[in-house]
């Protein structure tokens, strides 16, 4: 099975915002960055995959900037065999431009499979997998948390709201991974020194500004500082009473 | 008066709470068409709403950020030739475009964009809009499906019945470690069935990692972004990746053992101690009011 990966370089859901000094950015001092936790579903799903097939290729795809070589080496040390980084300083606000980039590098290439991590949990567009499936022609299905590959036919499960709703559909094809796929191994030492030898192709790209113009970044509203009702079950006719009649909320 | 499309989804023959939420923001946007279409068949459906949205003259295609709506958004964008502006909770017309407020890094920070596409594909964060009272007696139109798309929906498993999804419950009761094991989680189920139907049970990213908890139950960062009238966290001390993601809920109360965990900072109410002592007062109280 031939797949590819396509992986982020985001910040650590630890992070602390802090708007940079262009006051539409995040400032990325002592922020960590790594790989988007969905994309370690998406990578781990592909490595399985080609085990399961006992043959094949898995190669990783980043677009970021040159320090993202670093989000795709953690890909190879989990057992991938090359990766790809579309090198841009910055990434367009416009997801279409983004998958416009991807699609671009995938199509020359046929794949039996592409994979996704669902969202990325910085910009939290949720669809550059599904655009890069349009834009390629193939079918697709987003936020995957089972699958099943029988031959050219794909079953997926996807989380809706109050039920899951099973998907069929043939290969090739771009599936986006959730949480629940399955369970992200990590990166063994001998992984991690092998990492260093597998090949990684730098190529640089060039973004188009599309449709949307980021204006600002800023703190969300602070919330009202809140109180101590109590300690205990005896605070419990308290509590009930305000939300009754101070936050209305029973 | 521009017109907007808005896309609105049914479930066995009725029209969902998002739905009401869709034509009311669609509304505010201009003079608004409401559709629905079958999305068993997703390509075929998102051909059809494609279709329309090229051919009517529409300034904004609309959605609600749903499951259905996240798969689908997408694909109509991209036969469109743009973005979704995804997951908004917030807009106004600027000019001939629009000025859209998105929550990016979980909540921790908004992000204002000024989009141009001509239409704009939009989709609004479930559970923020407020219908208004007009909202309930829309009659939408049924666009017509061709089928012969490859994508195709061959079950849906629905949760045992009166189990509400966190991202549409009005309350929400979410648990932590502080639980201490999974068949615990009976005293929360116990609350929220206190509350009459309106109430689903949430879970913390340790739950759920620990397996006790469906993800399908996990609010945070990498679980469901919320936006309840009412949060109730218990035995969760508040990290980051959670608070992130139910910051936005009206009222927040903590119940937990340490007075100095980080979910004090955020909740509106606390009340320090044993949550077995706590949760099972509360429900009775609860239940007085609803009984």
């Amino acid at each position: 099975m031939k797949i590819a990966v396509c992986i982020k370089r985001v910040p650590d859901s630890e992070t602390r915002v802090k708007v940079a000094a262009d006051g539409k950015s995040l400032d990325e001092a002592g922020v960590k960055f790594v790989m988007n936790p969905y994309d370690e579903f998406a990578v781990e799903e592909a490595l399985r995959r080609k085990e399961k097939a006992g043959a094949g290729e898995v190669a990783v795809l980043c677009l970021g900037p040159a320090a993202a070589q670093e989000t795709i080496r953690t890909a190879l040390a989990m057992g991938a065999d090359r990766g790809i980084l579309l090198q841009a300083d910055k990434l367009p606000a416009d997801s279409f431009e983004v998958a416009k980039l991807i699609a671009a590098e995938l199509k020359s290439t046929s794949w039996d499979l592409i994979l996704f991590g669902r969202m990325a949990i910085d910009d939290y567009n949720h669809q550059v997998g599904t655009l890069v499936a349009e834009l390629l022609g193939l079918p697709s299905v987003s936020a995957v948390s089972h699958l099943e590959i029988e031959g050219a036919t794909g079953v997926a499960e996807r989380e809706i709201e109050g039920g899951i709703e099973v998907v069929e559909f043939p290969l090739p094809a771009v599936v986006t991974a959730d949480k629940g796929l399955n369970e992200p191994r990590y990166p063994a030492l001998k992984g991690i020194m092998a990492a260093k030898k597998k090949p990684l192709e730098v190529k640089p790209v060039q973004a188009g500004s599309g449709t949307l113009e980021v204006v600002a970044l800023t703190p969300p509203a602070e919330r009202k500082e809140g109180r101590i009702v109590g300690e205990g079950a005896a605070a419990v006719g308290e509590l009930v009473r305000l939300l009754r009649e101070e936050a209305k909320v029973l | 008066m521009s017109k907007v499309l808005a896309v609105l989804e049914q479930r066995d023959g009725k029209l969902r709470k998002v739905s009401f939420e869709v034509i009311t923001a669609a509304r505010r946007l201009g003079d608004a068409d409401a559709v629905v279409c079958d999305a068993t068949d997703r390509e075929a459906c998102a051909a059809a709403l494609a279709a329309r949205a090229k051919s009517g003259g529409y300034r904004a295609v609309v959605f609600s950020a749903t499951a259905t709506g996240r798969d689908l958004a997408p694909r109509v964008a991209a036969k469109l030739g743009v973005a979704v502006v995804a997951d908004l909770t917030d807009i106004v017309a600027d000019g001939s475009g629009f000025l859209v407020t998105r929550p990016v890094y979980a909540g921790k920070a908004l992000l204002k964009v000024k989009v141009t596409a001509q239409p704009a594909v939009l989709s609004l964060r479930p559970n923020v809009f407020t219908p208004d009272a007009a909202a309930s007696s829309v009659k939408p139109e049924t666009l017509p499906v061709t089928a012969g798309g490859r994508v195709k929906v061959r079950e849906v498993k629905a949760a045992p019945a009166g189990t509400l999804d966190v991202a549409e419950a009005q309350v929400i009761i979410s648990g932590g470690r502080g639980l201490k094991e999974p068949a615990n989680f009976k005293v929360l189920e116990e609350l929220a069935h206190a509350f009459g139907g309106r109430a689903a049970v949430g879970a913390s990213r340790a739950v759920v990692d620990a397996g006790w908890r469906a993800h399908a139950d996990q609010v945070g960062q990498t679980g469901k972004t919320v936006s309840p009238s009412l949060y109730i966290a218990v035995g969760i001390s508040g990290a980051i990746q959670h608070l992130a993601g139910m910051r936005t809920s009206k009222v927040i109360v903590a119940i937990n053992k340490d007075k100095d965990a980080p979910i004090f900072k955020i909740a509106d109410y606390g009340v320090v101690g044993d949550l077995f002592e706590i949760v099972p007062k509360l429900t009775e109280e609860i239940r007085k009011l609803h009984g």
